[in-house]
């Protein structure tokens, strides 16, 4: 069975447009349909793993009209962004009920999952900058949610810099637009392939690494993160650290350069020094933090670089011209890396908010001892921890295994050196947060301290079990071959995009 | 040279995000920003005495039902008016919310100056 891809789409559309519409006497009934959205696009998307098609939007033919486009890269990410959209928003059924204004915070999480997947499924470069203001946009207004000083400033600084990019995408989009004559990814690409780079495609290039690197926060861009995804409210940190800057950031990077543009060695170097900078840089900035949810989001810094790191290493060695299988392994990696990411880290962030719910701060010098009151958090953060330091078995160890042995086997010892340095990193961050969090002795003021039980705990014990079994995702064979390969060909056939989605049906 | 001025326009716009403290400039800033690229989106579609890219029914070629290759080598292309008007709406909608995000800021800190709003560090 297909699912038509306007359904993406229009059901959280739909019901975002739905949902203000309840009062605040009837918060149930919001929350109510919020999570039927969320729970029937977790439907569509199992249901749609392993197909592939290209949706004409109003029966168009393809340069002339917009098309949605689904093959196993955004086939993979919309199953990402369903699964952590799923979860959060059973979460937020119960964090939420402390602030005012439910339904409208209901409403913005729906238009922002609306962004996302339509960002994914366009094959129109115009169309996926529309869908990705949807989503910048309200994810400006969910940082801000709690109209805080804080919150506010967050926002602010956030807005400033999302705005920047946007207008770099659009001006690199006209820029594409006069020199090609097409707004249709795949007839763009066919375009660039027939008479080559000249110097206003370059330029527009360096404009999209620039726009979408600051949506995906790669150092040098990372500025805005570690003040935005901690003053959000959890449930909103997780979608944004766990999806929103992979489906806007990564995800539209990677498309644009592999399928659009074409890998060249300069730009798989370009791809694989932004991943190690932010490797490394947000793991050493992490280490420092206080704040718990601050240093998860220096940590989200630090883990999208092992993915872009991945990535731009498999398009580097198709560029030189290498074996194909080692440049394959590093793709999986990256992408097994972004999707055990989008899992384990909304699990971080989900259970740092069930902690800043029981004892009202976020301060983990301020904590200690909490694996007694909040023995359900206590386990699935431990569980999370692992998964992200890369204790085998859970699942951040077998994506961090798969980059260590593409790298070396590519040759490249020190990228190998350095991934390891970086799990190790990690390893100590966390070991720090249980340490500050769940182990010693329970201060005087949280004596009394009561774990919300419901379905907080239910959606973190959810990807709790997600953590533990990603590691089948790659060990049985049927469910790499319907879940991950595709997404690898695709980014490993590179240019014959255009021709595949022109002779698709 | 037109070019030039729209990306000289551009550069401006952003300069000013980046450098000015007070929070409402910097919107301005951003706004500069959004203006010129609409202007280098129009820009891209205009053609030197050009006709509106309206297709009446003398338009058409009698013998073969299509547009006259006339009209289309004479008419300026309408695509990227589209893409403005959209481009406009969706800026429309980013400035109102930064301004209210700037009145909701002045509300709490009583200034606009940025290096004054400074609670978030690390």
């Amino acid at each position: 069975m297909s699912v038509p891809l306007p359904v993406f789409v229009a059901i959280p559309l739909v019901t975002a447009f739905l949902l203000p519409l309840f009062s605040e006497k009837r918060r149930f009934g919001a929350t109510l349909l919020a999570n039927i959205a969320t729970g029937a696009l977790l439907v569509g998307a199992i249901a749609s793993i392993g197909q592939s098609g290209v949706y004409r939007v109003g029966k168009w033919p393809i340069p002339l009209g917009i098309n949605l486009v689904l093959d196993g890269f955004s086939g993979l990410l919309i199953l990402t962004v369903s699964v952590v959209s799923f979860a959060a928003m059973l979460f937020s059924a119960d964090y939420m009920e402390r602030y005012t204004a439910k339904p409208k915070y209901l409403s913005l999480f729906l238009l922002m999952v609306t962004g996302m997947n339509g960002v994914v499924l366009s094959g129109d470069i115009f169309n996926l900058f529309v869908f990705l203001e949807i989503a910048s946009i309200a994810s400006y207004a969910l940082v801000g949610f709690g109209c805080g000083h804080e919150e506010l400033e967050a926002s602010f600084k956030y807005m400033v810099l999302g705005s920047i990019a946007s207008m770099f995408i659009l001006f690199g989009i006209g820029l594409v637009y006069g020199n090609t004559g097409s707004l249709n990814m795949a007839y763009i690409s066919q375009a660039i392939a027939g008479r080559g780079l000249n110097r206003g495609l370059l330029f527009a290039l360096g404009l999209f690494v620039a726009g979408f690197g600051l949506k995906a926060a790669l150092v040098p861009f990372h500025a805005w993160l570690p003040d935005a995804h901690p003053s959000a409210p959890a449930p909103i940190s997780a979608m944004l650290s766990g999806v929103l800057i992979k489906a806007l950031g990564v995800y539209a990077l990677i498309r644009v350069v592999f399928n659009v543009f074409g890998i060249t060695i300069q730009l798989g170097w370009v791809l694989l020094i932004l991943g190690v900078l932010s490797m490394v840089a947000g793991g050493f900035l992490a280490i420092g933090q206080l704040d718990i949810k601050r240093l998860m989001a220096y940590s989200s810094i630090s883990q999208l670089g092992y993915v872009v790191m991945g990535i731009g290493l498999g398009g580097l060695i198709i560029a030189e011209g290498g074996n194909p299988a080692w440049a394959k392994l590093a793709i999986l990696g990256g992408l097994f890396h972004l999707i055990n990411h989008a899992v384990y880290k909304s699990l971080l962030f989900l259970t740092s908010g069930s902690v800043e719910f029981s004892t009202g701060t976020r301060r983990m010098d301020q904590m200690g001892g909490l694996s007694k009151v909040l023995p359900i958090t206590r386990a699935t953060c431990t569980i999370a921890s692992a998964s992200i330091a890369g204790v085998p078995p859970f699942s951040g160890f077998w994506s961090k295994l798969i980059l260590l042995i593409a790298a070396v086997q590519a040759g490249f010892v020190w990228l190998g050196a350095i991934i390891v340095f970086v799990a190790v990193l990690t390893l100590i961050m966390y070991l720090k947060v249980q340490r500050y969090v769940f182990l010693g002795e329970l201060p005087e003021n949280l004596q009394g301290v009561e774990e919300k039980r419901g379905s907080m705990t239910f959606a973190m014990v959810l990807l709790a079990y997600f953590c533990v079994l990603m590691g089948l995702l790659l060990l049985v064979p049927g469910l790499k071959a319907t879940v991950l390969d595709p997404a690898v060909d695709v980014l490993v056939g590179g240019l014959s995009y255009s021709s595949r989605i022109i002779a698709m049906p | 040279m037109l070019y030039a001025m729209c990306f000289f326009l551009f550069v401006i716009g952003l300069y000013c995000a980046l450098v000015k403290k007070n929070m409402v400039k910097i919107v301005i800033g951003i706004m500069i920003m959004e203006y010129s690229v609409n202007l280098f989106l129009v820009m891209l579609g205009y053609r030197a005495g050009g006709v509106a890219p309206i297709v009446g029914k003398d338009e058409f070629d009698a013998v073969s039902g299509m547009v006259k290759s006339s009209f289309v080598n004479s008419s300026v292309d309408p695509l990227p008016q589209a893409l403005v008007l959209t481009a406009i709406v969706i800026s429309l909608g980013s400035l109102a919310l930064m301004i209210s995000i700037c009145i909701r800021t002045y509300e709490k800190y009583g200034t606009f100056d940025i290096t004054q709003i400074r609670r978030l560090k690390g």
